[in-house]
C-alpha cells in the first residue's frame, strides 16, 4: 500500500442554497473516484464524504466553512479536486 | 416555545403530545423483539430499501421526462440516500444492538435527522426536511407492507396534526384518544371543522405549515376559542392555559345544567332545539345535551366509511339504532348527501371541474337509481321505529323533488308487495339550500310537507364562495344580507302555508345568531349537539320582542360587517339569567 497521506483544506460553502443536493451528489461522485477516504467536517458535524446521508446532514448553508480531509495515497488530488468543486459553486455561480 | 395563529374551529382547549399525520402517517410501535427475529428484520428492512429505491428509479426516469432535470434531480438523490450503505448501517445497528423492529429503528433514524434540520435558519435547505419525511414514509411502506398502523388506532390521547382532515378519516379516527386538531388549511365551516366541533373537540384550522414545524411526541396547546397553537409551551402558558381548561370544563358543566330547562324566551315563546347528527352512537350524546328530536341526521359517513357501499342491512341497523336512540323523539333523515368535498371510494375517479356545482347529493342518486333505492328501502324499513321524516338535500327544481318522490313511492310499492312493515305516512321533506330553491320556497311548500334551510350550502352558493377555500373564506359569512334576505323569504313562504321550517346550518348553533333567527320567525334550530345548552341559554335570556326588533333592524342593513357588529353587540348585552 502506498503512503499515508493526510491531505485537509477549509472551504467556505459559495453558493447561495449551500450543499443541497445537486452539489452533494457532485461531491459524492468525484469523492468516490479515489481511494483516499473523505470525511467532511461542519461545526461539530462530521460526515463520510462518500455517503450523500451524512453529507446532507451536515447542513451546511452558504458562507458556512466545510473542512475536506482526505487519507490515502491519493489524498493530495482527492482534495484538490473536491476543493476546486467546491469552490467553483458546483457549477451554480 | 412557538406559537402559531390560525383560524377557530372548534372551542376549547387541549393539551398533550402532538402525533404529526403527515410525518407519522405510520404509527410505529415501539417493541423490542427477540434475538432470533434479528436476521428476519433485516432481510424485511433490505427488502425495503431495495423496493423503495426501485420506486425512486421510476419516479425519477418520469421526472426526467415530464419536469426536466430540475425535478429529476430530487428523485435521484433520494434514490441515493435510499441506496446509502450508511443509511443500512445504522438501522441495522439499532436492530442489533437495540433489538428494535426494523420499522422502528429505521423511523428513528429518519427521526433523528429531521430534528436537525429543524433549527436550519437557511429556508431552502430547511425545506429539505420534508424530502426526508418522503423518504421516510416510503421506505416505512414498504417495511411494514400492510400492517401498518394507522390513526384510526391510536392508543394514546394525541393532539392530531396534519395538512387536512378528511371526513372519512375524521370519522376513523377513535374520538377517545383525539384531544384536539391542529391544520394546515380550512376554515370554520370545512367539514373537518364541523366534525371537530360536533365531537366536541378543540381545533384550530388555516394554520399554513404546521405540520412542518411541529415535532411528534412535543406537548402541544390547542386554543380552539382563539384559534392559537403553541408547541413546546413554557410553564408560564401551560399554568395559564391548564386555568382555562378547567373554566371551559366548569361552563360546560354549568351548560349542561341547562339540559332539563326549556328553551322559551323569557316572554313565554318556546323554540324547539334539535340536534345535528352523523353516526347512531351520537344520537344519545344529542339528547344528554338536551336535544328535541334530531333536526339532521347526515347519511353520508356510512358511505365515506367504507370502501364499499353499505348493504341495505347496514344501513338499515344504522338508521334503527338513531330512531331507536330517539324514542319518541322525531328524527328527520337525510338522503344521501355525497359528491363536492364528500367523495365516497365507490364514487370512483370522476371528478368534477367545480364539484360543488357537480353531480353531488340528490342529483348523484337520481342518476344511480339503484344504490338510491336500497338506501330508502333501509330508510323505510326503520320508519316503522318512530317519529322519521325523510329529507330531500340539494334541491334546485321542482322536478328533481318530483323524481326523488317517485323514487320513493317505487320502493314503498317494493316493500308493499314483499310484505316488509314501513310506514305509509312518513313526511316527505326537502333542504333549502340552493338559491333557486329558496326563492321558489312558496311554491315547494306546495310539494313538500316540511323545509330546512342549510345554511352553509346557501351561503356558498348565494355569495359564490367556497367555504374551504382559505383565499376566499373572509367573503363567506352567514349573516350576509342577501342570504338574510334569502332565509327570511323561506320562513315567511312556509309559515304563509304552515309548512314546518327548520334552519341546519352551523348558523343555528352559533350564539350571535339565535336571536335573529328567531326574530325571522324561526323556531326550530338543529345544531351540533354540543351547542344546544348554550343556545338554549341564549334564548332563555331574550325575549321574543326584542328578537322581532333585532330582525327588523338587521334587515335594513345593507353590509355584512355592519350585521355582524350589530349582532355582537346585541349577544354581548344578554344577561344569561343563570350568570354567577
Amino acid at each position: 500500500m502506498g503512503a499515508r497521506v493526510v491531505v485537509e483544506r477549509e472551504i467556505a460553502i459559495p453558493n447561495k442554497e449551500g450543499l443541497h443536493f445537486r452539489p452533494i451528489m457532485q461531491f459524492v461522485d468525484i469523492a468516490q473516484r479515489f481511494h483516499a477516504g473523505v470525511t467532511v467536517h461542519c461545526e461539530d458535524r462530521r460526515a463520510d464524504g462518500r455517503s450523500p446521508m451524512e453529507m446532507l446532514m451536515l447542513v451546511a448553508t452558504h458562507g458556512t466553512k466545510v473542512r475536506v480531509v482526505a487519507e490515502g495515497a491519493d489524498a493530495q488530488e482527492c482534495v484538490a479536486a473536491l476543493a476546486g468543486l467546491v469552490e467553483s459553486g458546483f457549477g451554480e455561480l | 416555545m412557538i406559537t402559531k395563529k390560525g383560524i377557530n374551529a372548534s372551542p376549547g382547549v387541549a393539551i398533550g403530545p402532538a402525533f404529526v399525520l403527515d410525518t407519522e402517517e405510520y404509527r410505529i410501535p415501539q417493541r423490542t423483539i427477540d434475538p432470533a427475529q434479528i436476521p428476519a428484520q433485516v432481510r424485511n428492512l433490505d427488502a425495503a430499501l431495495a423496493a423503495s429505491r426501485q420506486e425512486v428509479a421510476e419516479l425519477r426516469a418520469a421526472a426526467a421526462r415530464k419536469l426536466g432535470d430540475e425535478t429529476a434531480v430530487i428523485f435521484a438523490f433520494h434514490e441515493q440516500f435510499i441506496a446509502d450503505p450508511k443509511l443500512r448501517t445504522s438501522v441495522v445497528d439499532a436492530i442489533e444492538q437495540q433489538r428494535h423492529t426494523a420499522a422502528y429503528a429505521f423511523a428513528q433514524i429518519m427521526n433523528q435527522r429531521q430534528r436537525l434540520f429543524r433549527n436550519v435558519p437557511d429556508p431552502y435547505l430547511k425545506e429539505r426536511v420534508r424530502d426526508l419525511f418522503d423518504i421516510e414514509r416510503r421506505v416505512l411502506r414498504h417495511i411494514l407492507g400492510r400492517a401498518r398502523e394507522d390513526v384510526a388506532r391510536l392508543t394514546d390521547p394525541v393532539i392530531i396534526v396534519a395538512e387536512d382532515i378528511t371526513p372519512s378519516q375524521a370519522i376513523s379516527l377513535d374520538r377517545r384518544h383525539v384531544l384536539g386538531f391542529a391544520i394546515n388549511v380550512g376554515g370554520q365551516t370545512s367539514h373537518m371543522a364541523i366534525i371537530a366541533r360536533m365531537l366536541g373537540i378543540p381545533a384550530v384550522v388555516a394554520l399554513g405549515d404546521v405540520t412542518a414545524d411541529i415535532l411528534g411526541g412535543e406537548t402541544l396547546i390547542i386554543d380552539g376559542s382563539n384559534g392559537i397553537v403553541i408547541a413546546d409551551p413554557d410553564a408560564e402558558s401551560l399554568a395559564r392555559y391548564q386555568a382555562q381548561q378547567h373554566e371551559y370544563e366548569r361552563l360546560t358543566t354549568r351548560l349542561r345544567a341547562l339540559r332539563d330547562q326549556p328553551a322559551i324566551t323569557r316572554d313565554g315563546v318556546p323554540a324547539q332545539l334539535l340536534a345535528n347528527i352523523e353516526v347512531p352512537e351520537e344520537a344519545r350524546i344529542a339528547f344528554e345535551f338536551g336535544a328535541e328530536g334530531i333536526g339532521l341526521y347526515r347519511t353520508e359517513l356510512l358511505f365515506l366509511s367504507s370502501p364499499r357501499p353499505p348493504t341495505e342491512e347496514q344501513q338499515y341497523e344504522a338508521f334503527r339504532a338513531v330512531m331507536r336512540a330517539a324514542g319518541d323523539h322525531p328524527v328527520i333523515i337525510r338522503t344521501l348527501d355525497l359528491g363536492a368535498d364528500k367523495l365516497a371510494p365507490t364514487m370512483g375517479g370522476q371528478h368534477d371541474h367545480n364539484p360543488a356545482l357537480g353531480l353531488r347529493s340528490l342529483r348523484y342518486c337520481l342518476l344511480h337509481l339503484d344504490m338510491f333505492k336500497v338506501h330508502l328501502r333501509a330508510i323505510l324499513r326503520a320508519s316503522v321505529e318512530g317519529d322519521m321524516r325523510i329529507m330531500f338535500p340539494m334541491i334546485a327544481t321542482l322536478m328533481e323533488l318530483r323524481q326523488a318522490k317517485t323514487t320513493l313511492a317505487d320502493v314503498k310499492e317494493d316493500l308493499e308487495e314483499e310484505g316488509i312493515p314501513f310506514r305509509r305516512d312518513v313526511p316527505v321533506g326537502i333542504m333549502i339550500e340552493t338559491p333557486a330553491a329558496a326563492m321558489l320556497a312558496s311554491i315547494f311548500t306546495r310539494e313538500a310537507g316540511f323545509l330546512s334551510i342549510g345554511t352553509n350550502d346557501l351561503t356558498q352558493y348565494t355569495l359564490a364562495v367556497d367555504r374551504a377555500n382559505e383565499r376566499v373564506a373572509h367573503l363567506y359569512s352567514a349573516h350576509n344580507p342577501a342570504v338574510i334576505r334569502l332565509i327570511h323569504q323561506v320562513i315567511r313562504a312556509a309559515r304563509r302555508r304552515d309548512v314546518p321550517v327548520t334552519l341546519c346550518g352551523e348558523m343555528a348553533g352559533t350564539p350571535i345568531y339565535c336571536q335573529l333567527l328567531l326574530g325571522l320567525g324561526l323556531q326550530r334550530l338543529s345544531m351540533a349537539p354540543a351547542n344546544i345548552p348554550l343556545i338554549k341559554g341564549v334564548i332563555r335570556s331574550t325575549t321574543m320582542e326584542h328578537c322581532q326588533a333585532i330582525a327588523r333592524k338587521v334587515m335594513q342593513f345593507d353590509g355584512d360587517r355592519q350585521v355582524l357588529n350589530y349582532l355582537r353587540d346585541e349577544f354581548r348585552g344578554l344577561d344569561p339569567e343563570d350568570e354567577t
